[in-house]
């Protein structure tokens, strides 16, 4: 008890930070990772061969920029695009400086799995909305996006787990975050005990978020 | 009136094109159940998804109410699909909508007041013998249930015309014979002009007033049913009646066993 006292006492400031600075990382770039990878998804979707407006040029064009941006490894990108970083947040350093790589890595990630949960939504549903006089638009929001919202919300927490793994590596521009914590200390200076500490955290934050996802998931779906 | 001229219907593919309608020639008087019978992969889906352009025909046209429709797009086309109500073998129900916003559905697009979509929603119900259901989800109702609500919601915007797709394929013969029950009912209280795609012969008769069996997307025989089943004049139609009968014996033989 006297050691975890003495070092809650040493690292529990160092690690509540940590912890923050990962959440803060994680949660916003996931938010700006859908506010670009849900349109992107839904373009992919409508503009596909069997889609509701077929256009080949643009599906073409979209499936391969975000190919593209899925086959850039994270850490590779996370230099690459310094200076693209700069000019959206004006540094390429801190919590800052990772969002916009983390965002540009996951959006592209995102827009594949918003296309998945879209495709999966049964073309009878499709026809039948049509059937009724639906606009291309009511199709989207009233069929394809709130039929496949439980696939969605799966697909929320997939990302937020991804992108919290993704964060630990953005201590190499100085983000800091439980990640950064486990490699400076555990692995720099042979720490072990904090290396532990924050690796503990890791996995429990990633389970509650986890879990959170699946359960209400789960509550929203009416399909048995 | 629906009528459908020199229809056409084409489909490129990669293995080549396939003519899933050849010259369709049809007139479907108001008040009519009219139906389209043939064997699956006739072209009968087809057909009917031209009436409201699900299909664009390749060539050809067709007329309802004096107004030839086949070009139309845009708002007219929304409009042209909202007047005509739809039903489906598997019923395409909304999963995660109950069953008072499925049949609100089509009114929600025409962006009616909420409390008029729903008076209209919960008298359609009853008017189905679906009051009472209104909260629930369609994956807690049975197949005839939830071909019930199916027509409600194809009922919600007062359409004149209902195209039935294999509605009852998918459903047990007592609930077909319900199911059916209804649509005539609606035919007769509402003068709801219906166009029945069905592969059974025993469908067909039941509820149609004239039908025309198509063969390899042609029209092989038209004509009032009593008489087309009679006296039959192409092969195929005396081959569906044969499978038909066959089928009937076979499921007498079932029972007995």
């Amino acid at each position: 008890m006297e050691f975890l006292a003495s070092f809650f006492d040493q690292y529990g400031m160092l690690l509540l930070d940590g912890t923050v600075d990962t959440l803060v990382m994680t949660v916003l770039s996931t938010l700006f990772a859908y506010v670009i990878g849900v349109p992107v998804g839904v373009l992919l979707v409508v503009t596909s061969p069997n889609g509701l407006r077929p256009h080949k040029a643009l599906n073409t064009v979209l499936g391969w920029i975000v190919n593209i941006g899925r086959s850039i490894p994270f850490i590779i990108l996370l230099v690459a695009i310094i200076p693209f970083t700069r000019l959206v947040v004006g540094t390429s350093l801190g919590v800052p400086g990772a969002i916009v790589p983390l965002v540009v890595t996951a959006a592209p990630f995102v827009a594949r799995m918003v296309e998945q949960s879209l495709e999966e939504v049964d073309g009878g549903l499709v026809e039948a909305a049509q059937s009724f006089g639906a606009s291309t638009w009511q199709i989207v929001s009233k069929v394809y996006l709130r039929e496949s919202l439980p696939s969605l919300i799966r697909g929320v927490s997939i990302t937020f787990v991804t992108l919290f793994g993704y964060s630990a590596m953005a201590g190499t521009v100085g983000a800091g975050g439980l990640g950064d914590i486990a490699i400076r200390y555990g692995y720099q200076r042979y720490q072990t005990d904090v290396m532990i500490a924050a690796v503990i955290l890791c996995v429990v934050l990633v389970q509650v978020f986890q879990t959170a996802g699946d359960v209400l998931a789960r509550k929203i779906d009416k399909r048995r | 009136m629906i009528e459908i001229k020199d229809l056409n219907k084409v489909f490129e593919g990669r293995g080549g094109s396939h003519h899933a309608l050849r010259d369709v020639n049809l007139t479907i008087e108001d008040g009519d159940i009219f139906g389209i019978i043939g064997q699956s992969g006739a072209g009968k889906s087809t057909l009917v998804r031209c009436i409201n352009l699900l299909e664009r025909p390749t060539s050809g046209s067709i007329v309802i109410d004096g107004k030839d429709i086949t070009d139309y797009q845009g708002r007219d086309l929304l409009d042209l699909r909202a007047g005509i109500g739809m039903i489906f073998q598997h019923f395409s129900l909304f999963q995660q909508r109950t069953v008072l916003q499925n049949v609100m559905f089509p009114l929600e697009l025409r962006k009616e007041p909420k409390a008029k979509r729903e008076a209209r929603a919960r008298e359609l119900l009853e008017a189905v013998g679906m009051a009472g259901y209104e909260e629930r989800y369609p994956s807690e109702l049975s197949g005839g249930q939830q071909q019930r609500v199916a027509i409600a919601r194809a009922l919600a915007n007062d359409p004149k015309i209902m195209l039935c797709d294999e509605a009852t394929s998918a459903l047990d013969t007592r609930t077909t014979v319900a199911i059916l029950n209804l649509l005539k009912e609606i035919n007769e209280k509402l003068g709801v002009t219906m166009v029945v795609i069905t592969h059974s012969l025993a469908v067909a008769q039941k509820i149609c007033n004239r039908v025309a069996v198509i063969d390899y997307g042609e029209v092989v025989e038209e004509g009032r049913t009593v008489e087309v089943f009679a006296n039959p004049q192409s092969s195929v139609t005396r081959e569906l009646i044969e499978h038909d009968t066959l089928s009937a014996v076979v499921d007498v033989k079932k029972e007995a066993e």
